[in-house]
């Protein structure tokens, strides 16, 4: 397990954990972002935000928040 | 009964974000439509109407929203509607190409229990992308009637107006559930375990929940949606929870939520039951969604590597802010200008209906007041037309999204969003507009913070008063810096300021940033012209009336009360001017006696009264009455000046105005005065706005206040900084 921040771009990883109260998970769950889903990583440059594709969207998500979803490497 | 008598149907359009929704609404409305903020919040709100036959459907355009649950304004605004006015219909618009992850929504509003009406937008789009989508196996499985539509090109409209008026006359959606076991094939069975409500399938949430559910159902009245109050209090969902008069059950239903939440896996405590949604809507999809090619990198994709580039990204996006930027002063200047020459004209030719020379008050409040005030108003507008048309291009391409990543890095380091810092760029053109460009930002707290540091990005009217200033005090090696220094003392201040608000008033966990990334899309011209025009009336509207109102008062206050013929003008009147002991009747320059006159107004005795508190910041109560007169448009300080000094109408390039200034100033307070008029006082077209846009005078006067405030403090630390630097001398 490992932050999606420090995912490298064009890696795909599995959802696994979401650091965050509990509207917070309800907001990214909406989004298709739920333990279990799998997320690629289009853009990462090590700074500023991120964008990943989930669910066939491609989505924008705040570096600090990237640091609070854990995933694993590989495809569910 | 007679035929001529109109059935109304109430349409509720629901769906996500980017899914087309607006586009759709535009089409069947076309102009027939209002936009208005949603009571209480600032969400954008739209209602139009479609007639076809005996039969007029009103529709209402719900706020884009991904779910039901209450995390946002937005959300709120959409589920309060659904469910305290009970829409006859709801039109439920998804992204056909994008189907799984916007039929999570559809759940949602199916166990709402409201007759629903699917429509599949872009379907163009997704069969070009190779979606291939089964309609009628998807409506009998959902047992809704579903609508392929491409909504930019009109298509599959007519078909959507008919299965809305078809369902409303039913009461239910079509087909039943004797449909659904005619279905046969693998699918089916896959699908044979998940419940069956009123003719359709509809997530079932597994044992475990069920028996939460149940419990919980058991705890309150049977109703409308009493199925999704059930689903949403398991969820721990606080608004709903709130609606419960007991606080005996509201124990007792949160105990049981927190129960199941206990029993789940770690991590996944709060998403179970969406979760379940998804793996509904995968078996849902199963048989009705076949996808012919694999997805390689789109040409989205390859528009991105340059827009969002980490490099190249910035210097794009203030590309095409210089374009916005010379579109809508560049563009809209000249008509401006036309227009304010147009109605300087009707003034004169209304001056000219009555005896040359004479007064007349009937005379001053048309050309003056009425006049100048709509005049004030009206110029405005094609600043904000084009203004709307760019923001509408913007907004419509999907290039919105991607100037918010770009800058977020910049804005997120003073708790701003990304989206922030196109507002503040038009801010620089005019506060007005820029306010309204905040309905770009989602977040209520991000737009007031946003909206609440904007009057300090210098907008174009202070530039007169620079204009006078600047020469009048500096020579020329210096004009340049000091016009920078006023400049970036605004921008540093409404960042300083920004971060300030986030940390006190706005305080509280920033809002996470997650937002969508629309792919691109080429918008189509009727739908840019309504969204420009809409919003465009909205401000001829709202703020004509208020700001119109305002102009009207502050003409009173400058012309009333009128001198009687004995009045002395007070001691420390301007002695170059008029001398002490000339009354009003022996008065014969025309200046003197509008000077006169503005000194025995109520403006005048104001700034009388202000000079107590502006002498620490070394303003007499020339400035203040001038700057009574500035809270209409900042640019009206300079004509006020003109008159407080005697030297009659005046422009920014007076030189007699510029040299009584010098005899009279230190260019130290040359400079506190732009300081001060940039930083103090918003505009009577701001004060009209902020309250609209806010919705509540609430923040329309804490800006003022606050910012009037600001600018003492920092003028008189810059007065007294400067004198004690020995810069105080002439």
């Amino acid at each position: 397990m490992m932050p999606l921040s420090q995912v490298q771009e064009g890696a795909r990883t599995v959802l696994k954990a979401i650091d965050g109260g509990h509207e917070l998970r309800g907001r990214l769950a909406a989004l298709g972002l739920l333990p279990g889903t799998e997320l690629e990583v289009i853009r990462n440059s090590g700074h500023g935000p991120f964008v990943i594709a989930v669910k066939g969207s491609r989505v924008v998500i705040g570096r600090g928040m990237a640091s609070r979803i854990e995933v694993e490497l590989g495809q569910p | 009964m007679t035929d001529t008598l109109e059935k109304t149907i109430t349409v509720a359009v629901a769906g996500n974000p980017n899914s087309g929704k607006t586009t759709i609404f535009n089409r069947l409305t076309g102009a027939r439509q209002h936009v208005g903020n949603y009571p209480g919040v600032t969400v954008e709100w739209k209602e139009g109407s479609v007639r076809r036959g005996d039969w007029r459907l009103k529709l209402y355009d719900l706020p884009g929203t991904y779910s039901l649950t209450a995390f946002s304004d937005e959300e709120l605004v959409a589920r309060d509607f659904l469910l305290n006015h009970r829409p006859d219909v709801v039109v439920d618009v998804v992204d056909a190409s994008n189907l799984e992850r916007n039929l999570f929504l559809t759940t949602e509003l199916l166990e709402i229990g409201l007759p629903v009406v699917l429509v599949l937008n872009m379907s163009d789009v997704a069969r070009d992308s190779g979606h291939r989508i089964d309609t009628h196996l998807l409506a009998r499985r959902l047992g809704v009637p579903v609508v392929a539509a491409v909504g930019n090109k009109g298509q599959g409209l007519e078909d959507l107006i008919e299965a809305v008026t078809e369902v409303a006359i039913s009461g239910t959606s079509l087909p039943g559930p004797a449909d659904l076991c005619r279905e046969a094939g693998p699918a089916t069975e896959a699908l044979a375990h998940l419940s069956t409500h009123s003719g359709g399938l509809r997530p079932d949430y597994g044992p475990v929940a069920e028996r939460h559910l149940k419990r919980i159902a058991a705890l309150l009245p049977t109703g409308e949606s009493a199925r999704w109050r059930t689903i949403k209090l398991l969820e721990r969902d606080n608004a709903v929870l709130e609606e419960i008069p007991d606080p005996e059950v509201r124990r007792e239903i949160l105990h049981i939520a927190e129960e199941f939440a206990g029993q789940a896996d770690k991590g996944a405590t709060d998403t179970v039951l969406a979760a379940s949604r998804y793996e509904f809507i995968t078996k849902l999809c199963d048989g009705v969604l076949r996808r012919d090619k694999q997805d390689g990198p789109s040409v989205s994709d390859r528009i991105d590597r340059w827009t969002m580039h980490p490099v190249w990204g910035v210097p794009i996006f203030l590309g095409l802010m210089y374009g916005v930027f010379t579109l809508t002063f560049g563009l809209g200047n000249p008509v401006m200008d036309l227009l304010d020459r147009g109605f300087t004209a009707l003034g004169g030719l209304i001056s000219g209906l009555w005896p040359a020379g004479g007064t007349s008050p009937l005379r001053s409040l048309l050309v003056d007041g009425v006049i100048g005030g709509v005049g004030g108003v009206v110029v405005f507008v094609p600043n904000i037309v084009l203004l709307f048309l760019a923001i509408a291009v913007l907004e419509g391409t999907g290039y919105m999204a991607r100037a918010a990543f770009v800058m977020d890095r910049f804005m997120s380091k003073v708790g701003l969003h990304g989206k922030s810092f196109i507002p503040l760029l038009i801010g620089f053109g005019c506060t007005v507009p820029a306010i309204m460009a905040t309905r770009t930002l989602e977040s209520r707290r991000d737009r007031l913070i946003t909206i609440m540091v904007l009057p300090l990005m210098s907008c174009g009217a202070r530039l007169p008063i620079y204009a006078l200033m600047i020469p009048a005090f500096f020579p020329s090696h210096l004009q340049g810096p000091v016009l920078w220094i006023i400049y970036v003392t605004g921008i540093v201040l409404a960042l300083v300021g920004a971060r300030l608000l986030r940390a006190t008033l706005f305080k509280g966990e920033n809002t996470p940033f997650v937002m969508e990334l629309p792919p691109y899309r080429l918008p189509t011209v009727d739908s840019l012209l309504v969204q420009m025009w809409t919003r465009a009336w909205l401000y001829v509207k709202k703020a004509g009336t208020v700001i119109l109102g305002a102009a009207i008062i502050l003409w009173f206050l400058t012309v009333y009360p009128k001198p009687p013929a004995d009045y002395v003008v007070p001691a420390g009147f301007d002695k170059t001017t008029i001398s002490s002991e000339t009354q009003f009747s022996q008065l014969q320059d025309p200046a003197q006696i509008q000077s006169a006159e503005l000194s025995y107004s109520i403006a005048g005795r104001v700034g009388r009264v202000l000079e107590t508190v502006l002498r620490p910041l070394g303003f007499d109560w020339r400035i203040g009455t001038a700057l009574v007169g500035a809270v209409a448009a900042k640019e009206v300080f300079v004509a006020q000046m003109g008159i407080v000094f005697a030297v009659g109408e005046v422009d920014e390039t007076s030189d007699v105005l510029r040299h009584r200034l010098r005899e009279r100033y230190a260019p130290l307070v040359g400079f506190c005065i732009m300081l001060f008029t940039l930083i103090s006082t918003p505009c009577i077209a701001t004060f009209a706005i902020t309250r609209q846009e806010t919705g509540s005078l609430k923040w329309a006067i804490a800006q003022n206040l606050g910012l009037t405030l600001l600018a003492w403090v920092v003028t008189f630390i810059a007065f007294h900084g400067g004198t004690m630097l020995g810069l105080g001398g002439t």
